[in-house]
């Protein structure tokens, strides 16, 4: 099993917040466009934080 | 794309845009790079400021005002409301900005006074020479390429990973980050003179929701509360929908932003070699209010003071640019931000009975200024418990 995160970008405000508090530097906001660039360790700060709810750590078979 | 600058500035926001002013008046050779292929927008901002603090930077203009402020109200979780009015303050309030505008016309004389400004280029690492920034790895457009710069002040706002690949640290704790939402609406029923800030933990746990005035019908509708309160189902959006369906169910929401606010204390050392770091990058918002515009201009301006004579004099170390630090930590912008910080600590272990008796306490005052300090004073005047409570702040109320 695999945990990851979850970007839904529909619903993404391209904020900056969820970059901003990762202890990975994980993410990167590019423009309006987040993505996930460095290793993530899937401690879930970023979708806890994030004030559109548009993150989520999933748990994968 | 020229690559060899005096000072490469990181971000084009209000920090960015005085720095790169600044430094190219002083006549240095300037670049100013924006990630994002627009000046001002998305807008993360209520764009509100004081009239004073603006006045300092530049001439208050009717392009990028939107409204202008009488009176604020702070608004208790059982409705009892504090309402500070500016003829009655010996000080002027505020306005509301059209920081879509304001924003571009900061960049715009930036570029008269003859700094290089190329948007759509990111940063995306310190160019790193002995434990020293000597420029910046950007993205232009898609091509990678390398800008070098005898001082690089990172004004990249929130984000703030430039000085953090350089090695500062710049992660902002869950609880310290104001998670926001903010709607523009228009067709709804306010008091287009006031802002108006609601306070509680049903309302905007560890916040506020604000509704600033844009026009006689039209306000930012947006809140912030702590990351720690944020969760599935009770995020920053969550609790902004819940209040707009209760307060403007017939509004219309014409924009629709989030954002996020750090609250904690400015960086522990906003300089290093070849590297200065400005506005939210350094954290330097103020923790009661949220309010970062006036604090980034004033740390942009005085970094690309500090950055151009070090520069004239021939080092740019740590220590030389230190200056800029110490400059801004002993000003009054520094002392203010201490304070609230304290009061901001305090304030949010308050319950919403105890700030409903607190607001009740001084529903009926008229302050002789419009301050957050003055607003704690007349706090513990009427409350002389609070300031045993409120001991770590005693030595800086004076
Ligand atoms: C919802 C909300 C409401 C607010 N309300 C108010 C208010 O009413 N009054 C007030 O005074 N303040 C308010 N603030 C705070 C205010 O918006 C900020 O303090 C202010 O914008 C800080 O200016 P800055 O120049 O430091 O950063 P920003 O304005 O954020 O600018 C930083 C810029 O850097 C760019 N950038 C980032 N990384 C890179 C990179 N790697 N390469 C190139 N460019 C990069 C970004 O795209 C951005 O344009 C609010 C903030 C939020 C989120
Ligand atoms: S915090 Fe949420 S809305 Fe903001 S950029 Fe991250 S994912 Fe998008
Ligand atoms: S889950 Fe943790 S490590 Fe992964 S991007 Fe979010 S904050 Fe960073």
């Amino acid at each position: 099993m695999s945990t990851m995160l979850r970007i839904n970008r529909d619903k993404c405000g391209y904020c900056g917040t969820c970059v901003a508090v990762c202890p990975e530097d994980a993410l990167e906001l590019i423009d309006v466009y987040l993505s996930l660039e460095r290793e993530c360790i899937a401690c879930g700060i970023c979708a806890r934080a994030c004030p559109l709810g548009a993150l989520e750590v999933v748990h994968e078979e | 794309m020229k690559n060899n600058y005096d000072i490469l500035i990181i971000g084009g926001g209000p920090a960015g845009a005085l720095a790169a002013k600044t430094a190219a008046e002083a006549g240095n050779t300037v670049c100013l790079i924006e990630k994002r292929a627009a000046i001002g927008t998305p807008v993360r901002c209520a764009e509100g400021i004081g009239k004073e603090l603006l006045k300092e930077f530049i001439k208050p203009d009717p392009r990028w005002i939107a409204a202008d402020i009488e009176r604020a109200r702070l608004i208790s979780p059982n409705g009892t409301t504090i309402s500070l009015e500016q003829d009655k303050a010996g000080n002027e309030v505020g306005y509301v900005l059209d920081r879509k505008i304001f924003d571009r016309e900061l960049v715009w004389q930036a570029a008269e006074a003859g700094a290089d400004v190329i948007v759509k280029t990111r940063a995306t690492a310190p160019i790193m020479e002995n434990g020293a920034v000597r420029g910046a790895k950007v993205l232009s457009v898609g091509m990678p390429a390398d800008i070098r710069a005898e001082v690089v002040i990172a004004a990249d706002g929130t984000e703030a990973q430039f000085a953090r690949r350089a090695g500062l640290d710049t992660v902002v704790p869950l609880r310290e980050m104001m998670s926001c939402a903010q709607y523009l609406m228009t067709d709804i029923d306010i008091d287009a003179g006031s802002t108006d800030f609601y306070l509680g933990n049903e309302i905007a746990p560890e916040g506020y929701l604000w509704v600033f005035p844009k026009g006689d019908r039209t306000a930012n509708v947006g809140i912030g509360i702590s990351g720690r309160k944020s969760r599935d189902g009770s995020r920053a959006k969550d609790y902004l929908d819940r209040f707009v369906a209760k307060n403007f169910p017939n509004g219309k929401t014409i924009e629709a932003i989030a954002g996020g606010v750090p609250v904690c204390r400015p960086l522990a050392c906003t300089v290093a070699d070849g590297l200065m770091v400005a506005g939210d990058a350094a954290r330097v918002v103020d923790p009661i209010t949220g309010g970062g515009i006036g604090n980034a201009m004033l740390t942009g301006r005085l970094a690309a003071q500090v950055a151009s004579e070090c520069i004239a004099a021939g080092n740019c170390s740590k220590e030389a640019l230190m200056p800029y630090d110490a400059g801004w930590r002993t000003s009054r912008m520094g002392t203010i931000l201490e304070r609230n910080y304290k009061v901001k600590e305090y304030f949010v272990t308050l319950d919403d009975a105890k700030l409903n008796t607190l607001a009740e306490s001084i529903a009926n005052i008229s302050l002789k200024e419009f301050s957050v300090l003055a607003l704690i004073k007349e706090l513990i005047t009427r409350n002389p418990k609070l300031l045993l409570e409120l001991k770590a702040l005693k030595d800086t109320l004076s």
